[in-house]
């Protein structure tokens, strides 16, 4: 069991620290970079989607995990990255620019949608957000001129400098970088003070007021911050289907999103990833175990659906720290092996708290 | 100007009689969510999962709708009953985000089922008043429509009764007042949950019975929570009058939003409303406002 | 005649028609230890609640070094370097002991937006210097033990002393503890009242602390304030106000 020894406060906030942990990190990266070339063109599409849902996970989870703002709408803000980028392509806006545009657009909808929607909270909070899901979705539908409603708009194809990115491993490398990117900013953010200042947020309000963070303005900022994020997934996910429509965008995928973060694990950027590996690749497991149903049972919307609940339920009762939590359960366990205690991890009696006087 | 008020006159009585099936979706919902404050995502889904049972039990099995009435609303309370006892009460004391999930997971696994099931066509059956009409002064009113209005108003006033004049009804206010107050007031809580659910889901599976015919049966069915939650955040959230007004208020507006205002408005309504509510007024019009003490 | 240190003056609050505070009006200089005691519910934890600004007030003010605060936005306390610990404790379950303290010095400056979101060297620097004076206050705490332990699984005493460093680590010039030996053994409050002194002395902070527990209040405390039913009932040294006849009628018992 390796202890950690600091001899410099900056070791304390580094990302990784000994040898072990940039060899762990050395592998991954080697794996995620020649994947493309490894595995069947199929699969790499796969792949893609679930770093795209990865990117918009990460999102929801500043937003969900570390500031307590529940969002049962984050479809909304995947939907305008998505149409801005779009537009701005056909355009003729350069690919990075367009994208960070459609991410700015996403967060400039996040601080219209969170200046009002964070005077409210809890379960009020999650009433407004979708309620303003439900509506962006219809918004976009009735704007034909702008969207082509529901008959959807076309996607022009990636390209960088001339070269077309729109290519299943050259689109898969794109993702990647940007999934790398926004990570690697959010573990910057969450590592200072403005990462710290929005768990105060979550956990106590009072006690963030009583040390000079201004509430409401970082709840603002989440939200902001989640939305642009999202809506960069969304200029993503634009490409990925090559054609998109308002239904895309609305109440399934936002559900979606929120399975993501709460099975992932709230509270932790490798649970957002842990969380869209698994929502994303669910359709593909369920389709794997079609043929050894009953004919109408395998229906796919219903089985699908049962599914994602059987899944989430299991989480909420068994698992509510998520994979997150059992990863770090599993940590504990071979770290201290074979001195695990199996109450390390057991909570105690808990009798409801009223959360109307909050 | 006769030509005005009868138009009038007929919005309002429409917009009423929708009303009412807010009403009442949203009076189940906010009884469960008082006991547990839990909000109980997968009431919806009761709502539309005693619809295809009623749909099983009249058009395919052919029972009688006044046969069918009680066994659905006994099945919707029973599976409430047992959805309290035997899952929502193991995550009591975690933070109400929990709760919230768990309902969402449940309500997928019911739509799946059903889909699964019964397939994704949509059904009706036949009630003794559908398709019949009520015509009186110019206006023209659905039987259906005024059965689902008189219900909404009957199971207030029942609910009304057991609860401020019932012993067990003030237990049950006791209890989501503070929890751990009535247990030691000798208030059996947990089985006054997983009653009061029951009470919800019976009102659920009424719903879902009357609703059907008008609607049509089929998975869309659950949508008409959203629009109970829009009526109870503008009645008030947590309170039971809160739920008739709201949903009565709420259909008044969408039927008049939709011959008033612009093309595409009536269906964004109840969600402005929601938006609009929560944002201005957040106890909405009949609830409790609250504050944290530190 | 210079302004005093920290003057309460004329403060009330009124819920519907319930008047939590009435008319308090008291002055803490500078270097003090000042201590608030009566019944409960006669207002205290209120009148701290109005002095951060976590209740409206109805009238009057609040002044600190000549500079008033009693409108002031509610984050915007800590700024006039008055720093609080609570009643039923208000800690940040989900981070460590550290990430709390941490957070305690939150209002120094720490880089902007873009310069966290880039780990640039003059956020790092700040970084760096806030840990630095956060492990002061762990040495003077004797927290080194918990320091990347959740606070959520923390016993009760070590819960409250994190919470009286995350108030050290602000850095404030006058520090409310609002019942800081409340669920404390006898050895725990005896540290307590050591820490209080330490405070006062070493560190040159103002204390005013709302209090039930007699011993500490007449181990530590230089003044005394007696509330009751909203008012102030007397002011004195501990000895004064405990023999005190109408005190000892409202609150002490006879």
């Amino acid at each position: 069991m390796a202890v950690p020894y600091n001899t410099d406060y900056r070791q304390g906030r580094a990302l990784l620290r000994g040898p072990r942990q940039w060899a762990g990190v050395a592998a991954m990266a080697l794996l995620l970079l020649a994947l493309p070339f490894a595995v069947p063109a199929f699969y790499v599409g796969e792949i893609t989607f679930i770093l795209i849902m990865s990117i918009a996970s990460l999102g929801l989870m500043v937003l969900i995990g570390f500031t307590g703002q529940v969002s049962l709408g984050q479809a909304a803000f995947v939907a305008i990255g998505a149409y801005v980028h779009a537009l701005l392509l056909a355009q003729g806006v350069p690919l990075v620019i367009s994208l960070l545009l459609a991410g700015a657009a996403s967060g400039l909808a996040g601080l219209l949608i969170g200046l009002p929607a964070i005077r409210v909270s809890g379960l009020h909070l999650a009433m407004v957000t979708l309620a303003f899901a439900i509506v962006t979705e219809h918004a976009i539908g009735r704007w034909k001129s702008l969207t082509g409603g529901h008959s959807g708009l076309a996607v022009p194809d990636p390209t960088l400098f001339g070269l077309s990115l729109g290519g299943t491993r050259a689109f898969y490398f794109l993702c990647l970088v940007v999934l790398v990117l926004v990570l690697l900013g959010l573990l910057n953010l969450m590592r200072s003070s403005i990462g710290r200042a929005l768990i105060g947020v979550r956990d106590s309000e009072a006690a963030a007021h009583g040390l000079g963070i201004a509430v409401s303005r970082y709840k603002v900022l989440a939200f902001v911050i989640s939305a642009a994020i999202s809506g960069m997934a969304g200029g993503l996910l634009a490409h990925q289907n090559q054609f998109i429509t308002p239904e895309g965008f609305g109440l399934s995928l936002s559900l979606q999103l929120v399975l993501m973060v709460f099975i992932g694990g709230l509270g932790s950027l490798r649970g957002a990833i842990f969380g869209a590996v698994l929502i994303g690749l669910l359709p593909s497991f369920i389709s794997w175990i079609k043929p050894w149903l009953p004919a109408r049972l395998g229906s796919s919307f219903g089985l699908e659906l049962f599914v994602y609940g059987a899944v989430l339920t299991l989480f909420v009762l068994l698992e509510p720290r998520g994979l997150n939590g059992r990863w770090l359960k599993f940590k504990a366990f071979a770290i201290s092996f074979p001195l695990y205690r199996k109450g390390t991890f057991r909570r105690t009696k808990a009798y409801m708290q009223s959360e109307r006087y909050r | 100007m006769n030509e005005l008020s009868t138009q009038v006159a007929q919005l309002a009585l429409q917009g009423v009689s929708i009303g009412a099936i807010y009403s009442l979706v949203a009076l189940g919902l906010v009884l469960s969510y008082k006991a547990t404050e839990v909000l109980n995502f997968a009431h919806g889904d009761i709502v539309m999962l005693s619809a295809f049972l009623g749909w099983w039990l009249i058009a395919d099995a052919g029972l009688s709708f006044w046969i069918a009435l009680p066994s659905v609303v006994a099945v919707g309370a029973v599976f409430c009953y047992v959805l309290e006892a035997r899952i929502m009460r193991r995550i009591v004391g975690q933070p109400q985000f929990a709760g919230v999930m768990l309902a969402i997971g449940i309500g997928f696994m019911i739509r799946g089922a059903v889909s699964m099931t019964f397939g994704p066509e949509s059904r009706t059956y036949a009630t003794p008043w559908t398709d019949q009409m009520l015509r009186f002064g110019g206006l023209v009113v659905g039987e259906l429509n005024l059965v689902i209005l008189a219900a909404a108003l009957m199971v207030t006033a029942l609910l009304f009764f057991f609860l401020r004049r019932t012993s067990l009804g003030v237990a049950v206010q006791a209890a989501s007042q503070n929890q751990l107050a009535a247990y030691l007031s000798g208030v059996r809580v947990k089985r006054l949950n997983s009653l009061v659910w029951a009470i919800s889901g019976g009102i659920a599976a009424l719903c879902g019975l009357l609703l059907a015919p008008i609607t049509l049966v089929d998975l869309g069915l659950w949508f008409v929570m959203l629009k109970a939650l829009a009526a109870l955040v503008l009645g008030g959230f947590g309170s039971v009058p809160g739920a008739i007004v709201g949903g009565l208020l709420l259909g008044l507006v969408e039927q008049f939003s939709g011959v008033y205002l612009p093309d595409g408005f009536k269906d964004v309504m109840p969600y402005l409303v929601l938006i609009g509510v929560l944002i201005l007024r957040p106890h909405g019009l009949l609830g409790e406002s609250h504050g944290r003490r530190v | 005649m210079s302004a005093p240190f920290f003057e309460v003056d004329h403060l009330s609050l009124s819920f519907g028609g319930v008047k939590a505070v009435r008319d308090v009006s008291f002055q803490v200089a500078r270097g003090e230890v000042f201590a608030i005691i009566g019944p409960n519910g006669a207002g205290k934890t209120s009148l701290f609640n109005l002095i951060t600004r976590v209740f409206e007030s109805s009238g009057g003010d609040v002044r600190i070094e000549g500079t008033s605060i009693g409108r002031i936005a509610r984050h915007d306390v800590v700024r006039h370097g008055v720093a609080r610990t609570f009643q039923n404790i208000e800690l940040f379950e989900g981070a460590t002991v550290l990430d709390n303290l941490l957070l305690g010095r939150h209002r120094a400056p720490h880089g902007n937006f873009l310069a966290q979101l880039f780990n640039l060297p003059s956020v790092q620097r700040a970084e760096t210097l806030t840990r630095e004076r956060v492990e002061d206050v762990i040495g003077l705490l004797g927290l080194a033990p918990y320091r990347t332990h959740l606070v959520a699984g923390l016993p009760y005493g070590v819960r409250k002393v994190v919470e009286l460093g995350r108030a050290l680590a602000a850095e404030p010039k006058l520090l409310l503890l609002d019942e800081p030996a409340s669920g404390l053994n006898p050895e725990e409050t005896h540290e307590l009242g050591y820490w209080i002194e330490d405070i006062q002395q070493e560190l040159g902070i103002t204390v005013v602390m709302v209090e039930h527990d007699m011993s500490l209040v007449s181990a530590v405390a230089d003044r005394v304030l007696v509330m009751d039913q909203g008012q102030v009932l007397t002011i004195g040294s501990a000895a004064e106000v405990q023999s005190d006849p109408r005190v000892i009628t409202a609150y002490l018992g006879a």
